[in-house]
């Protein structure tokens, strides 16, 4: 292996110090048996047991999850569509319009696509009543929207590349355009779409801006109840809850760029 | 030749015969993307048992051609009947047509065994059944003992006897193989070349082959139609088609050629003279050709055709001499390019059949060059 400068290994060393450092010392404090948020009193998972035991935010964990789960699938729904009419549509007028507008959301502020979906949702139930009030329901709508759209970026990058002679083979050999989604192309872009549901998923337990815009009195997310309880005041048992939020989109995240990696792999 | 010669007129390959019933039939077929026409107004019949090569360089309308075969492009106007029956408006999966597509288009999350019986799962064939053709089949591209590999874990000339494999399993009427051995090296394909013709043959199905590779045409055919800018500027056997081209696209693109130029002197049923200022003199052609007095023509005359030596020849017509500008040692044969008097460079080749034959001759050596009366083709188009 080459020898690298002492500049490069210290530049490195830096970046990953000031990125991970926060998070580090939120996972030690977690450990930490003293009541007092900023004084180390010694290794425990007091905490952690205190957490299970919390009812409030044990439901918002449950609520969160219910909704992640939910809105995942469909955006995966969406987006899978999404990217097929903008990679099959073949060439027309607007494509590239349309193709930025799939991806929009993801760069649009959280407080923006909020405060639109909530207007969307007022105004929706005084014209039709539905949907009646705002609570679990919303939040589902409202992060499919936005999931969906890193779903069909997703999904239309793996699309794009994907060799269309495939399909036309398996129709030489006799399969309907039906059969041939689901014995052929789904198999196909099945890492991209897992991957796109694992983000998507993700995306949903973290959001906070979107879901305290469109929930109602009753309905507060995980992100939601964490974020009131900071402001009276950062207890332990919050430093112990987040621990686990890293580690499960930690492995959320791993297991998604396992999926993209194998993808690439394949072909 | 193929196997479905009839006993009535066993001299004649079927598409010669007066009575034959075409099996393909092409009637006025018209391909237009927008403004572009890729097919213009094609007509063309093929038989039974043929191994039929559509031959032309890209974008000219050769792969579009198989495409609406195998029913993935609409035709824009005209008809294509398959054993007479019309294919407009059958979608691919209903059409008795297998393809071997370019790049194979293997299923790359099915094994191989998975790969060859997909056609005939979707035809609901018993899975016993299933079983026994796949392996049949594997074992005829001997490849019996990789059928649980991933496409992936074979080589490219493999996965090219996969590809065939899938395509002949469901046993269609007809093959079309699109460059099917395009991707292989060249003693790989040498090799497959004789073994798609021995399974052609075999199993008696009608193969259409589309390449842009001349040689590959030449060995594979029993039929050859030359496509330049989507029309058919030539059909005919191989030899026909390399003997007697009947333009200057086909003379030039099949094999290599000298083009000369001149003007009709002497139009005679019997004989036709030209005189040709390339060559400083006049060409005589033993046969009469469809021309007028004073038309100008072009005259192909192929490398191989042309004779070499350093002393004047006994022939008088068809002679001209020049100084050799370079020459090729190429193992087998000797090329040679001689310049003559009045400039242009004449291409010749010599097969060496002697030991050191390559060394007779050397740079700025006067030679002289020589021909038969019906060696040149007179080109009027």
């Amino acid at each position: 292996m080459q020898k690298r400068s002492w500049f490069l290994n210290t530049s490195a060393f830096l970046g990953f110090l000031f990125l991970y450092i926060p998070i580090i010392s939120l996972v030690i404090f977690s450990f930490n048996k003293s009541k007092l948020v900023t004084v180390w009193g010694g290794w425990s998972l007091k905490w952690y047991g205190e957490l299970f035991n919390n009812e409030q935010i044990m439901s918002a964990v449950w609520l969160s999850l219910k909704i992640a789960f939910v809105s995942a699938w469909l955006a995966v729904v969406l987006g899978v569509l999404a990217a097929f009419a903008l990679t099959r549509m073949g060439r027309f007028k607007g494509k590239m319009l349309l193709s930025g507008m799939v991806s929009a959301p993801l760069v649009m502020p959280d407080v923006i696509t909020g405060l639109s979906l909530l207007l969307l949702f007022v105004a929706m139930e005084s014209l039709f009543g539905w949907p009646a009030g705002r609570g679990t329901l919303t939040i589902i709508i409202a992060h499919a929207t936005f999931c969906m759209a890193y779903v069909a970026v997703i999904v239309q990058a793996r699309l794009s590349d994907l060799d269309e002679s495939l399909e036309e083979a398996a129709m030489d050999l006799g399969a309907k355009p039906s059969t041939l989604f689901f014995l052929v192309t789904l198999p196909l872009i099945a890492p991209a779409v897992i991957s796109g549901w694992l983000l998507a998923f993700t995306l949903s337990l973290d959001d906070l801006v979107i879901a305290s815009f469109v929930s109602g009195p009753g309905d507060s997310t995980l992100p939601m109840v964490i974020f009131s309880k900071v402001r009276l005041g950062v207890t332990p048992e919050v430093n112990a809850l987040a621990t686990l939020m890293i580690l499960i989109v930690a492995i959320g995240v791993t297991v998604a760029m396992l999926q993209m990696r194998r993808k690439e792999k394949q072909v | 030749m193929s196997a479905s010669k009839p006993a009535s007129t066993p001299d004649l390959p079927i598409w010669k015969q007066a009575d034959a019933k075409p099996f393909v039939q092409f009637e006025a077929v018209t391909k237009q993307f927008g403004d572009f026409t890729a097919v213009n107004r094609i007509s063309l019949d093929i038989y039974r048992g043929e191994l039929f090569c559509l031959l032309g360089g890209s974008g000219s309308g050769k792969s579009t051609l198989l495409r609406m075969l195998a029913g993935f492009e609409g035709v824009t106007s005209g008809r294509i009947l398959i054993d007479g029956v019309d294919m407009s408006g059958v979608p691919p999966w209903e059409r008795p047509v297998n393809m071997m597509f370019q790049s194979y288009a293997l299923f790359p999350h099915l094994t191989v065994e998975n790969n060859v019986a997909f056609g005939l799962r979707r035809e609901g064939v018993p899975d016993a059944e299933v079983r026994a053709r796949v392996a049949q089949m594997l074992d005829m591209v001997q490849l019996g003992h990789l059928g649980k590999r991933k496409p992936s874990q074979l080589s490219g000339g493999q996965r090219q006897r996969v590809a065939l494999a899938r395509a002949l399993v469901k046993r269609p009427k007809l093959l079309l193989l699109d460059e099917p051995l395009g991707a292989l090296d060249k003693k790989l394909r040498e090799e497959t070349q004789f073994e798609l013709i021995n399974i052609q043959e075999e199993l008696g199905v009608t193969f259409i082959v589309v390449t842009h590779d001349q040689e590959e045409a030449m060995t594979l055919a029993t039929r050859i139609g030359v496509m330049n800018h989507g029309e058919i500027v030539q059909i005919g056997e191989p030899h026909e088609i390399y003997e007697y081209p009947n333009s200057r696209f086909v003379a030039q693109f099949i094999g290599s050629v000298n083009m000369l130029e001149g003007t009709i002197v002497e139009d005679e049923p019997a004989h036709v003279r030209v005189a040709c200022p390339d060559i400083g003199g006049s060409m005589y052609v033993a046969h009469g050709i469809n021309c007028a007095p004073d038309q100008e023509v072009h005259i192909a005359l192929r490398p191989e055709k042309i004779m070499i030596s350093a002393e004047p020849p006994a022939q008088s017509e068809n002679v001209c001499s020049g100084i050799i500008a370079d020459i090729a040692y190429m193992g087998g044969l000797s090329v040679f390019r001689v310049r003559l008097d009045s400039g242009k460079e004449l291409r010749v080749t010599q097969p060496n059949i002697e030991r050191d034959m390559g060394a007779r001759f050397t740079w700025n050596d006067r030679v002289y060059l020589y021909w038969g009366v019906t060696t040149a083709v007179i080109l009027t188009a």
